[in-house]
């Protein structure tokens, strides 16, 4: 066969190629993304990257430490993190809740911006500008949002907004954590 | 009422002409049976005409309020207005696919009636191939997405509702264009593989689907200009693109299909990547093809997606399968035999139109790489990844300002050969002026120098100044100018537009993304805020009665240097039925500008938080689609379609 004969069967190969990766696509929700790290309860992956609002400050992960706190992924870029803005605002300044944000692959120019108009709830944010972060995490899309527990492992994982219903399965996964480390410490 | 039964019926029998469409006509094209070939006609009428019936149907059932079927009672309601009402037929999965099938249906009726003058055989063939698709569609609503299933016996007395973003003109008309864009292009394929099973793939062939193409990439450059302009003024945001998996699927045909619309041009002309042009008019539909999976699967986050449900996934996977793979199997068995009519050398239209096609096609590769990525990983086990509008604007912007950059060059050289002198002649002048133009306008708008912009806006200049050279060029020798210009074709001025269209759109885009000007801020009633010569005064906020809504609606007077110009009433609207906030932007439109305000929340005290944005030049890239879309639909009438098929049938 002469080389033009195999070089159009290509487009045929790479097509065959895409189905096998949509048949077995279609029978993963995108929506309800089990995280490895949740799963196993590892900690948040190492690293240390600068904070959004002080440059100067470099931040870890042993920051995340402390009690249990969510950890919300987001980006000025996204339309669905500014519609859960204002729930998170309501959870942090009324209800007193911690949440870290991780500012993800992002202009650390709009997030002060972002930051300052639409009030911060978070106690720290990273800045995360390369997505290296977000990458180790498994970060499919902002925004998301993590459980994590005293000890800054990952408990649970949230894709999407946070809005009252999330908010609902969230308040409950925090309250067992808590719960469960206390009764951890008592014995 | 018996009427949706009707409306499966209907459908059932467009079902059965379908295959027979698909059957008679292409068995009587490989047999040489002219009667047989002669079916495809009728057979398309008849399909047409019933899935009309079963369209008028759904439609009925809707205007009716028949809240018995399941599909009218999930997306209309009562209250809702007559219109929409109407627009909800396509509002949801089920009614969509039924208007899908209509438009295909439309196509292939235009195909059976406006192809008097083609051969017999190659007629039966396409009509076949459409038949052949739409037997895939049609299938597809009756065993999975039957809009017209029954609540029986109890049924809600009150419909849920329409989606609320979806009241509204745009959605009135953006799917049907869009759909007409999608399923256009089968036309295109079905010339394609007509082509392909005849073993004709030549110059007449290009001929053929030269204006078929054209209108439907006209009406997919349409529908996705009304998408962003629909998502602009709709979703309170003031983005007009967002890189969105939906998005994105309607994209990549329209890069696949601009590609092939070049092509065809080479290979009318020339004769020449023929086996190419016939793998870009496959890509185009099967692109097409691939959104449908994507948006109706579920197997990718969209803020467009419809209900994801694997099984109808599965059924799209199928038909893929079958169409797609076995359109680029029966191209591989025949494309190795084609041979080119004619050589080119290296600096001449057909490689500067190689050019044009390499970079749209490698930018449609890395948009549909970019959106299936996370899939890809995904299935491989790999973890998560995402993508966003980081990775396609790096990629993107440059490849588009490529492609401005070889257009002005394509647009001079000629077929076959160009001598490098020749070249240097007619590009020396408007490389010369669009270099001081462009940093010039892009000074004169900011004062500055952003390097994107003035680049994207040099470019601009060129397009524009290399196109009316070669205008000037065409009619120079001509002792009267005008009766010159007057006696270029359609076909040409079609192009010119287009081109110019780019240009437009690109200067909208460059000055849109860094020039908007935003500000958010909490106003009480008799704030107010200046910008950018604008006033913003905020006289605070009354409580507005819709037919299915209630609403807060804000008034702002806005002062121009000073003097009263506009009044803007911006809404936060609460959808009863479905219990859903909907930000209504209020927009000054403006040529060079337009004033976006919006609501945001209520605050103590009568005060909100308000948006106000400066977008300029944003309709210039809603502007510059339109250009593009005249100049494909004046290119596809031009009057040589038609004729030289006269003077072939004439001689045959």
């Amino acid at each position: 066969m002469s080389k033009r004969k195999l070089v159009v069967f290509i487009p045929l190969l790479v097509f065959l190629l895409l189905v096998g990766f949509f048949g077995v696509g279609l029978y993963l929700d995108p929506r309800e993304l089990p995280s490895e790290l949740a799963k196993h309860q590892r900690p948040v992956p190492d690293f240390t990257l600068p904070s959004v609002t002080d440059p100067s400050r470099i931040v870890t992960q042993d920051d995340l430490k402390g009690e249990v706190s969510l950890l919300n992924v987001w980006a000025t870029w996204c339309p669905t993190c500014k519609e859960e803005h204002d729930f998170l605002n309501i959870l942090a300044l009324e209800q007193g809740v911690r949440i870290f944000g991780i500012n993800y692959k992002d202009d650390p120019v709009k997030a002060r911006e972002w930051l300052r108009r639409y009030k911060d709830p978070y106690q720290l944010v990273i800045l995360d500008e390369s997505g290296k972060l977000g990458l180790d995490m498994g970060v499919y899309g902002a925004p998301e949002t993590y459980v994590l527990d005293a000890e800054g492992r990952i408990r649970y994982r949230h894709v999407g907004a946070v809005d009252a219903n999330v908010w609902h399965k969230l308040q409950q996964v925090m309250a067992s954590v808590e719960q469960e480390q206390q009764s951890g410490e008592g014995l | 009422m018996i009427l949706p039964e009707l409306g499966t019926y209907s459908l059932i029998l467009a079902l059965c002409l379908s295959i027979l469409l698909a059957v008679v006509p292409l068995a009587g094209a490989s047999r040489g049976n002219t009667l047989w070939m002669g079916f495809g006609r009728p057979l398309s009428k008849g399909m047409f005409l019933f899935t009309l019936v079963s369209f008028i149907c759904l439609c009925w059932a809707f205007l009716d309020n028949d809240f018995s079927v399941v599909y009218v009672a999930s997306n209309s309601n009562s209250a809702l207005p007559w219109y929409y009402r109407l627009s909800a037929v396509w509002g949801g999965h089920e009614g969509s696919l039924l208007l899908w099938v209509l438009i295909m249906s439309g196509w292939t009726l235009a195909v059976a009636v406006k192809s008097r003058n083609l051969p017999t055989d190659i007629v039966a063939r396409v009509l076949g191939v459409m038949g052949l698709v739409s037997i895939g569609f049609y299938l597809f609503i009756l065993l999975t997405s039957s809009p017209f299933e029954r609540y029986l016996p109890g049924y809600p007395v009150e419909g849920a509702d329409l989606n609320p973003l979806l009241q509204d003109f745009g959605l009135i008309v953006h799917p049907p264009m869009l759909y007409m864009g999608y399923v256009g292009f089968a036309v295109s394929f079905a010339f394609a593989i007509a082509a392909l099973l005849s073993g004709r793939l030549d110059a007449a062939w290009a001929r053929w689907s030269r204006p078929w193409t054209s209108v439907a990439w006209a009406f997919l450059t349409l529908g996705i200009a009304l998408g962003s302009w629909w998502a602009y003024y709709e979703l309170g945001w003031g983005g007009w693109w967002f890189w969105d998996p939906v998005e994105n699927a309607s994209l990549l045909p329209w890069l696949a299909g601009t590609a092939l619309m070049h092509s065809l041009a080479v290979t009318e002309k020339r004769g020449v990547f023929k086996s190419w042009t016939v793998l870009l008019a496959i890509f185009a539909f099967s692109l097409s093809l691939l959104g449908a999976f994507l948006v109706r699967s579920g197997v990718l986050t969209s803020v467009h997606a419809f209900a994801a449900d694997p099984d109808r996934g599965l059924f799209i996977l199928v038909m893929l399968v079958v169409v797609i793979g076995g359109s680029l199997l029966l191209y591989a068995l025949r494309a190795g035999q084609m041979k080119s009519e004619s050589s080119f050398s290296l600096l001449s239209r057909e490689s500067m139109l190689l050019v044009n096609n390499v970079i749209l096609v490698v930018a449609c590769a890395m948009v549909l790489l970019g959106t299936i990525y996370p899939l890809i990983v995904d299935a491989l086990g790999l973890g998560k990844l995402s993508v966003g509008p980081p990775y396609f604007n790096a990629l993107f912007n440059p490849m588009a300002l490529l492609l401005m950059l070889a257009l002005g060059v394509g647009t001079v050289t000629r077929w076959r050969q160009t001598g490098f002198r020749h070249l240097l002649q007619r590009l020396w002048l408007p490389a010369l002026l669009s270099l001081p133009l462009g940093v010039g306008s892009a000074w004169l708008y900011s004062g500055e120098f952003e390097p994107w912009v003035v680049l994207s806006l040099c470019l601009s200049w060129w397009v524009v100044l290399t196109g009316l050279g070669e205008l000037y060029n065409r009619v120079r020798h001509r002792s009267e100018k005008l009766r010159g210009l007057l006696s270029q074709s359609r076909s040409y001025y079609g192009m010119q537009l287009a081109h110019l269209g780019v240009a437009v759109a690109v200067v909208g885009v460059a000055f849109v993304s860094y020039y908007t000007e935003q500000r958010d801020l909490r106003m009480l009633p008799g704030d107010t805020l200046t910008f950018r010569d604008y006033t913003f005064v905020f006289e605070g906020s009354r409580h507005v009665e819709g037919p299915n809504f209630t609403a807060d609606q804000g008034r702002i007077q806005v002062l121009y240097k000073g003097q009263p110009y506009a009044q803007m009433s911006p809404e936060k609207r609460l959808y009863t039925a479905r219990g859903m906030v909907m930000t209504e932007a209020a927009i000054n439109p403006g040529f060079t500008r337009d004033l976006y305000v919006a609501l945001g929340e209520p605050l103590e005290n009568g005060a909100w938080a308000v948006r106000m944005q400066y977008k300029p030049y944003v309709r210039w890239i809603w502007l510059g689609a339109l250009l593009m879309t005249a100049g494909g639909l004046l290119a596809a009438s031009d009057p040589r379609y038609r004729k030289r098929r006269r003077t072939e049938t004439a001689t045959a």
